[in-house]
């Protein structure tokens, strides 16, 4: 990937910069990790907390096998190796947030090992410039409670809702080089994960967030000491603290300082990072195996059983598009890259009989005409007014030439305002296209006859006037004709 | 294997137990009484003597992902020091 290496200019010279991210998934499941209790979003404080999630004396632990499930489903979606025998260990601070004293994670014995996941720069050409980010592992643990600090003067407000939640914890090695691979990376993961369905990937309400590590060094040296910023929730802000801490570290290191290895926090507003000091102590987590709970040991049935349930994946769809049915890499790319997109284009292929000849058409209309108008309102394809079905309807008109391509763009609108039908809308608003030669023959001919001077230049050798006839002709029919069929008559009767 | 007073009163720190400087004179012994009897564990060779997690024949018990608990906030924030609208109230904790 050399044509975008990503450099820091310093006064020394060239820096090179070092970036490892540890993705926090929440796991979609209607129980929590070790409790019954709900994990919906958006309830009231404290309503879906169990005595577990609060930590009551003499409460277990017992896991919820939909979170097993799920996390191996992640790692075999990273062709990653499962763990048959995993363990659970606690890891112990004390915060409001977290009434056990403990998280309970995986750090020795984790359920998933070493996989990759293949990141493009490219989303016109991805196979040309691809790369693979190697993953440490995946593991899984519980989320915190969330504190509220803005709502009394000398309290802070502690909901357990969240607390128990599971998450997969998934550690990338420091395989990436600038803000945009990292952004690449980011966005895929997400896009994997929607597509096994393992968690929703909405950042914005925290389901998934990222602790980008980052560290610097000249070409071909050692690694340089890294810091970790936090909890970073959105694509364009990991991208933001790659590029606000890799400049702070040269600028540290070249004016004879130290980077020194620390937890820092992201500021949006300010587009900043800070030292959290008070972590400081907090790192002398004190790990050891959880005796509440014995080693999670996985069948090989299980394990079949999830990789049989996996659906077709980003990479393997987008091979499948351009090869099977010929779309261009670009069209191949966009229409993989969200698992609802892919679904409406399916759909709306699923009502043909022949699923390749339409292919083309419909990748065409979606990305320019479909996607334009989701753009314009703001929407999702989810939330798109007009359905595949509804869709088909309006491109199977073009194809057997009952409208013009220019004419569908008209009906399109139409849809969109009123919801209703494209053929309704064709026979309503009179909008059929004229494909009988007889009818428009009779206009060419008033064409030609009203414009006898410029059919003599046009014979004389003035090519370029074919453009002009064109449009007179449409014209007169009110853009109706058949554009395929005006074009050969008109050739037939000038060139004669 | 042994701790000197530092490391009591850091072990005391971060798992917040408030103990007096006396205190921590006493527990430096006993600590390092109870680590020194440990201790005498690493002298059998168990190198190829897979870790017990049960003394009998036991598997880890999964449960099916239903939810079957929760909506008791009374409840929960019965023994709370404070308790407003709902959450539990602590003191103020902010980066």
């Amino acid at each position: 990937m050399t044509e975008s290496t990503y450099r820091i200019q310093g006064a020394t010279g060239e820096w090179e910069v070092v970036i490892g991210l540890e993705v926090h998934a929440q796991v979609t499941s209607n129980a929590k990790l070790f409790s019954g209790a709900s994990t919906e979003f958006g309830a009231e404080p404290n309503t879906q907390v169990s005595l577990v999630d609060a930590a009551m004396p003499g409460m277990l632990p017992v896991p919820n096998k939909e979170c097993v499930r799920q996390a191996v489903r992640t790692g075999l979606a990273i062709n990653a190796q499962i763990n048959k025998y995993s363990r659970f260990d606690r890891k112990n601070y004390f915060y409001a947030d977290l009434p056990q004293g403990y998280q309970i994670s995986q750090l020795y014995h984790p359920i998933v090992g070493e996989g990759e996941v293949q990141i493009s720069l490219d989303e016109k050409d991805p196979d040309a410039h691809g790369k693979a980010i190697g993953i440490e592992r995946i593991h899984i643990e519980q989320d915190a409670g969330k504190l509220m600090h803005d709502q009394h003067p000398t309290m802070s407000y502690v909901d357990l809702n969240r607390c128990g939640v599971a998450l997969m914890e998934i550690v990338s090695r420091p395989d990436m080089t600038s803000p945009k691979e990292a952004g690449a990376y980011v966005k895929k993961l997400r896009s994997i994960l929607r597509y096994v369905g393992s968690c929703d990937g909405n950042m914005e309400q925290g389901s998934m967030r990222a602790d980008v590590n980052v560290s610097v060094r000249k070409p071909g040296e050692e690694l340089g000491i890294r810091t970790e910023t936090k909890n970073v929730n959105s694509v364009r802000f990991v991208q933001q603290v790659i590029e606000y801490e890799a400049q702070r570290q040269v600028d540290v290191l070249e004016s004879g300082g130290e980077i020194v290895q620390e937890t820092r926090l992201f500021d949006p507003d300010k587009g900043e990072t800070r030292s959290m000091r008070s972590k400081e102590d907090a790192h002398d987590y004190r790990y050891f195996p959880d005796p509440d709970l014995l080693p999670l040991e996985l069948e090989d049935d299980f394990i079949f059983d999830c990789k049989a349930s996996l659906p077709e994946l980003p990479d393997e769809k987008r091979a499948r598009y351009k090869n099977v049915l010929g779309l261009s890499a670009y069209n191949a790319a966009v229409l993989t890259a969200e698992h609802e997109t892919a679904l409406w284009f399916e759909k709306l292929l699923d009502t043909s009989n022949e699923p390749e000849k339409i292919a083309s058409s419909a990748a065409n209309w979606m990305t320019s005409e479909l996607f334009g108008a989701l753009n314009k309102m703001g929407l999702t394809i989810t939330e798109s007014p007009v359905t595949p079905e509804q869709a088909a309807e309006l491109l199977g008109l073009v194809a057997d030439g009952t409208i013009s391509g220019k004419i569908a763009k008209q009906v399109f609108e139409i849809m969109l305002e009123t919801g209703d039908g494209a053929a309704k809308i064709v026979e309503e608003k009179g909008l059929k296209q004229e494909s009988d030669t007889g009818a428009i023959e009779k206009v060419i001919a008033e064409v030609m006859q009203a414009n006898a001077d410029k059919v003599e230049e046009y014979r004389g050798g003035k090519d370029k006037l074919f453009g002009f006839f064109v449009g007179q002709t449409m014209k007169a029919m009110q853009g109706k004709a058949n554009p395929q069929v005006v074009n050969e008559l008109l050739k037939k009767t000038l060139d004669n | 294997m042994s701790v000197d007073k530092q490391t009591v009163q850091k072990i005391a720190s971060l798992s917040r137990i408030a103990i007096t400087d006396a205190e921590a004179d006493a527990l430096v012994p006993e600590l390092n009484n109870i680590l020194g009897w440990v201790e005498q564990l690493g002298e059998v060779d168990c190198k190829d003597v897979e870790p017990m997690t049960a003394v009998i024949p036991n598997k880890l018990r999964l449960r099916e992902d239903a939810v079957t608990d929760g909506d008791m906030r009374d409840k929960i924030l019965k023994n709370a020091p404070a308790a407003e609208h709902g959450f539990f109230g602590v003191p103020k904790v902010i980066e």
